[in-house]
């Protein structure tokens, strides 16, 4: 039995280029980049590769790009960070309901400490209004943090259009953006944006776990979360993470490179898959953005009358890997906040599975997961959550 | 001088005849737990099991951490040995021992002697008195108290010298193996690895029982099943756990019979199950983590009828607890964290919202007749069981 990986939201697999490039480090190149003989000027190279190719293609200058251990820490770093250099101009924050817990943790922590956070509603598919967003910018706000792509259900905000209206408002008001899920799916322009701070990961995008990226505008200044030896301009000491730089360029360098086809292809498989399951398949529905809007690689269905978690388990047999937002214990409540943000009921939220593309999904792969449901879906539906009716 | 530990035991030093078989089974026990952590000799002696490490590289820690999960055992006592019986060297010995132990600590103390040599030249209080006095001299900080000390330093003058101050208490029972075998329904839940613990301090050897109904459980269940057993491993040795697919027999219950009455159901099919296993495996009784009342299907009502499939003995060691006694054994027995990891399966699927909490034996054996073809569904979950070494 072939294995479906359809989670590449939570990680994707190193492609082979980036194992080798790991290997060399790991294996010959294994200098510290701080030392003042070859060996340090060789590890250097390697940052400056990396930084380079980020650079170009986000149109930015290699000194703006921040390493940094993942997505996790690159959002602490720009929030905390942000909101502890600028606690004289202000301590309001503006945020939305929809983001990963790595930034929403951050801003509680802060609540806790005197800040003030406005959190932005989102509509039935998972936009924000802009609107509300103006009225909530005011003089003392020092950082508005939006996601670009929606984890969950794939919701693309229009950051170009949010990051004029900031701007246009307060100008000295800082713009971060949780880039994990577009980086490598999508173009993004920093400067053009108006972004200040800009998250990205590289086990996302078919590269090394343990890295992550914190793009960081030149003038910005931000208090560090780690100190030490004063590596990366005193924003993040600590040896670089080499294995991880190294991994992470061609990554990059493919995502990029490859951009235009990757997302038709993932768009193509995405629409093909849910065409085909709504004609095969009863009650299912598209839990946030259109079909033909939302991001190239997520895609959450709803399927009435079944546990979510149960369907995951059982596609699992047929070596089919899906995600949940939801888990089905009884313990705690581990409903997703996304998918409750989005106005959908407990039992809608319940019955959610996330399916997620990569460029390397082949059209085969789609067609015998279709098969495979249109198998498990009626099966499972004999036996309705709650026990019989 | 040797450092060694001095193990003892309480009840199975008092089972007349048979007491070699227990003392047997403990030795054994020791043997077996200790037997990666470096390289013992264990010595029987006049009730009580000495340990003598044979070379350096053991951890005295580890060795006392292993020795105080192992039931049978009461006490364990770090021992020096001294081979010469020379009195002046026997009270430099004990000096030595008593300021690396105590420095220069403020303490009561008192000397117990005890020989098993009748024909040392000093009888037993003369050793005491001159051991004491000696120490007093050498140590300043030292002062007697006879009736009330805070450290009692015992000297027993055997073919050697043993000197020792700090007893360990150990968790005490009887050697597991000496009391048969028990099978235990291990839910995954925090009440039945405290049950079976309970019932393995007792001397009875475990194996586990875990009904997996994927996909409605995940495989995170079932490891986690997994690690309780392993946890019990470090009380009992070993665990043989069974891993019986639930699942066919639980769509079948939830497609015949009426709703309020599915999990009541399904308990007795586990039963059953678990008593066919047991058999086959030579375990003489079942164990549960039942406690009255604590859900619908423990009920006083919902017990009996459970009850009723069985032949053999069910143990419910917890039947009286509460829930909070409970929690703290699993906590105490490192079962509780384990317990409360969140992968509760999505079974909710087949539990009625009001389930019966008094059901009646003759209704329930009805609505099992509509089980047609149980009792082949039955074996056929039975011999697709996964088991597992532990």
């Amino acid at each position: 039995m072939k294995e479906i990986y359809l989670d590449n939201g939570a990680t994707t697999p190193p492609s082979s280029e980036v194992i080798q490039s790991i290997l060399q480090v790991v294996k010959k190149d294994y200098g510290n980049p701080s030392s003042l003989h070859r060996k340090g000027m060789q590890a250097e190279e390697y940052i400056k590769q990396t930084s380079e190719e980020i650079a170009k293609w986000l149109k930015v200058t290699p000194k703006e790009v921040y390493y940094t251990s993942g997505g996790t820490e690159s959002n602490n770093l720009a929030i905390l960070g942000v909101a502890n250099a600028y606690v004289r101009s202000g301590k309001h924050l503006i945020t939305t309901q929809i983001e990963h817990p790595s930034v929403l943790e951050p801003f509680k922590k802060l609540e806790e400490q005197g800040y003030e956070v406005t959190y932005l509603p989102v509509n039935q598919q998972g936009y924000i209004d802009l609107e509300t967003l103006k009225q909530a910018i005011r003089p003392d706000t020092i950082l508005v943090s939006i996601m670009h792509i929606n984890n969950e259900v794939g919701t693309i905000q229009p950051i170009d259009k949010i990051g004029s209206i900031i701007k246009k408002i307060n100008p000295s008001t800082l713009f971060h953006v949780d880039a994990v899920q577009s980086f490598g799916k999508s173009i993004i322009y920093p400067r053009r944006w108006n972004i200040d701070l800009l998250s990205i990961s590289g086990h996302k995008i078919h590269g090394p776990k343990g890295i992550g990226v914190l793009y960081i505008a030149k003038d910005i200044k931000i208090e560090p979360l780690v100190y030490g030896g004063g590596q990366q301009n005193g924003l993040r000491s600590g040896t670089e993470n080499m294995i991880g730089i190294a991994g992470l360029y061609p990554a990059v360098k493919n995502a990029y490179e490859n951009l235009k086809d990757h997302v038709s292809h993932m768009v193509q498989l995405k629409k093909y898959l849910v065409n085909e399951l709504k004609a095969k398949v009863e009650n299912i529905s598209i839990h946030g953005p259109k079909l033909e809007e939302g991001a190239p690689h997520i895609i959450n269905l709803g399927f009435k009358d079944i546990r979510g978690e149960v369907l995951l388990h059982a596609l699992e047999d047929k070596k089919i890997y899906v995600s949940t937002g939801s888990a089905c214990s009884s313990h705690k409540s581990t409903k997703s906040s996304t998918l409750q943000a989005l106005g959908l009921s407990d039992e809608e939220i319940l019955s959610s599975i996330r399916i997620s593309f990569s460029p390397y999904t082949t059209r085969e792969d789609i067609e015998i997961c279709i098969a495979e449901m249109q198998q498990i879906i009626p099966l499972l539906r004999k036996f309705v959550p709650g026990g019989k009716k | 001088m040797k450092k060694l530990f001095l193990i003892k035991y309480g009840e199975i030093a008092i089972k007349g005849k048979n007491r070699y078989l227990f003392e047997d089974a403990l030795l054994q026990n020791i043997k077996k737990s200790l037997r990666n952590i470096g390289d013992f000799k264990l010595i029987k002696e006049q009730g009580r099991i000495l340990v003598e490490p044979l070379k350096e590289n053991y951890d005295e820690e580890e060795v006392i951490g292993r020795l105080t999960k192992i039931f049978g055992i009461i006490g364990i006592c770090p021992v020096i040995k001294v081979d010469s019986l020379d009195f002046q060297q026997i009270q430099e010995h004990v000096l030595h021992y008593m300021k690396e132990i105590y420095q220069d600590k403020k303490i009561t103390f008192k000397v117990e002697a005890r020989r098993a040599d009748k024909s040392y030249p000093l009888t037993s209080p003369e050793i005491a008195r001159e051991v004491g006095a000696y120490l007093l001299q050498h140590m300043p900080t030292l002062s007697v108290d006879v009736h009330h000390p805070q450290v009692r330093v015992w000297i027993e003058i055997r073919n050697s010298v043993y000197v020792y101050s700090q007893v360990i208490p150990g968790l005490g029972g009887m050697p597991i193996g000496t009391s048969g075998k028990a099978m235990l329904l291990l839910s995954g839940g925090i009440d039945s690895p405290v049950a079976g613990w309970m019932v393995a301090k007792r001397g009875v050897a475990l194996e586990g029982i875990y009904f997996h109904s994927h996909p409605y459980t995940s495989d995170r269940a079932k490891e986690k099943v997994i690690e309780l057993g392993r946890k019990l491993a470090t009380y009992t040795g070993k665990f043989t756990l069974h891993i019986v697919p639930f699942t066919e027999i639980q769509l079948k219950i939830y497609e015949k019979c009426p709703h309020v009455q599915l999990t009541i159901i399904m308990r007795r099919i586990m039963m059953q199950i678990a008593e066919k296993i047991a058999k086959k495996q030579n375990a003489l009784a079942l164990i549960t983590g039942e406690s009255i009342g604590q859900v619908a299907s423990q009920t006083i009502q919902s017990l009996g009828v459970t009850n009723a499939v069985c032949t053999l003995p069910v143990f419910r060691p917890l039947i009286g607890f509460d829930k909070q006694d409970i929690i703290t054994i699993a906590e105490k027995i490192d079962t509780y964290e384990t317990s409360i990891l969140p992968y509760e399966d999505c079974c909710t699927i087949f539990v009625a919202k009001h389930p019966q909490t008094k059901p009646n034996l003759e209704s329930i054996e009805r609505s099992e007749k509509n089980l047609e073809n149980i009792d082949a569904m039955i074996e056929e979950a039975i011999a697709k069981t996964e088991v597992i070494f532990i």
